[in-house]
């Protein structure tokens, strides 16, 4: 990627006065943040991956129990769906006002997506409680630990986001748009928008596919 | 003294950069565009498995599969911006050799999991089969 000038033994022992060792070519990315980030969603992408991969093998073992077709209500799904798909345009609304450097918009973008992110999490308790209401716990069948284990992971990722978005609009509203909080702002927005991507694969593989026949 | 003039090469190099953060400029269009195809991306399939359009499952399983992997792709390139110019190329290549390990764990696990009675060496499904 770039070119580091070493000196030679040889050049020292004609007696160059000088030594350098930095590199001499385009150096590192101006912003390893966002790179670095990037690749820790890569890597929860693979933890996601494991996830589907177990879902995918013990998805159908229902051990006499009840089966997705019986479990899952998909308007609620649907409504769900709508909400995180609703939160990723309003922080992509957020992006945007913060290049323009407007504060109060950003704020208030900001405040819908985590509404938005908090309405979607209160519907996935209210699920995950009737579940456990009408028996269907994670410890019923594999095909629940599997649910149970990829929905859940997903959920505490969202709710992890909220604390984030919730921290992130104090630090904005304190320091305004430094380099650092630019840099957050752009660091949360990936994991937002990779979130709504794994939720993709889950409503199509755990719910659609789990009511066929 | 190295150090010194490695402070001195890093100061010449960051002055020029400093308005640009080096993330894709986000555009009002090009989030609705990645909204509007994502809110269609997500209905037709809603539609197919709530209305019970095809007779068979395995149609629409096929169907929604290939719209979720449209989909994907559209959230990738809309809102998380992705192209092979972004770092240099090396998001790109981190997102591709993710998908290939992905590809890998998803199709491996299942291959050896729905094969498992033929692929055992037949003198352990033996021992197996005596156990209680």
């Amino acid at each position: 990627m770039s070119d580091t000038t070493v000196l030679s033994p040889a050049g020292a022992m004609t007696g160059h006065p000088d030594p350098r060792f930095h590199v001499q070519g385009e150096h590192h990315p101006e912003n390893g943040t966002l790179l670095g980030f990037w690749l820790y969603l890569m890597s929860d992408c693979l933890v996601f991956a494991c996830l589907f991969a177990i879902y995918a093998v013990v998805g159908r073992n229902f051990a006499a129990g009840p089966s997705g077709a019986d479990l899952f209500d998909l308007k609620l799904v649907a409504l769900n769906t709508a909400f995180l798909l609703l939160s990723s345009i309003t922080y992509g609304f957020a992006m945007i006002e913060m290049q323009r450097k407007r504060m109060r918009a950003t704020l208030v973008w900001l405040a819908i997506t985590g509404l938005f992110g908090a309405s979607f999490i209160a519907i996935e308790l209210y699920e995950f409680a009737h579940l456990i209401h009408e028996g269907a716990v994670p410890q019923r069948s594999a095909f629940l630990s599997s649910f149970f284990a990829l929905v859940g992971t997903h959920g505490l990722h969202v709710t992890f986001g909220l604390v984030w978005l919730v921290v992130l609009m104090v630090q904005v509203a304190q320091r305004g748009f430094i380099a650092e909080n630019r840099r957050r702002l752009m660091c949360l927005s990936m994991f937002w928008h990779f979130l709504d991507v794994v939720w993709i694969g889950v409503f199509t593989f755990v719910y659609l596919m789990g009511v066929l026949p | 003294m190295s150090t010194h003039n490695d402070h001195a090469a890093h100061g010449g190099h960051d002055d020029h950069d400093h308005e640009h953060d080096g993330a894709a400029h986000a555009t009002f269009k090009g989030y609705m565009t990645g909204f509007i195809l994502s809110v269609i991306l997500t209905a037709i399939p809603f539609w197919l498995v709530m209305g019970n359009v095809f007779d068979k499952s395995s149609t629409t399983a096929f169907v929604i599969l290939a719209f979720a992997a449209v989909q994907i792709v559209v959230h990738m390139i809309y809102f998380l911006h992705m192209n092979a110019r972004s770092e240099h190329g090396w998001t790109m290549l981190a997102l591709i050799f993710t998908v290939v390990i992905v590809v890998i764990t998803l199709s491996g696990s299942l291959w050896v999991m729905y094969h498992l009675n033929h692929n055992m060496v037949p003198g352990l499904m033996h021992e197996t089969h005596k156990m209680p």
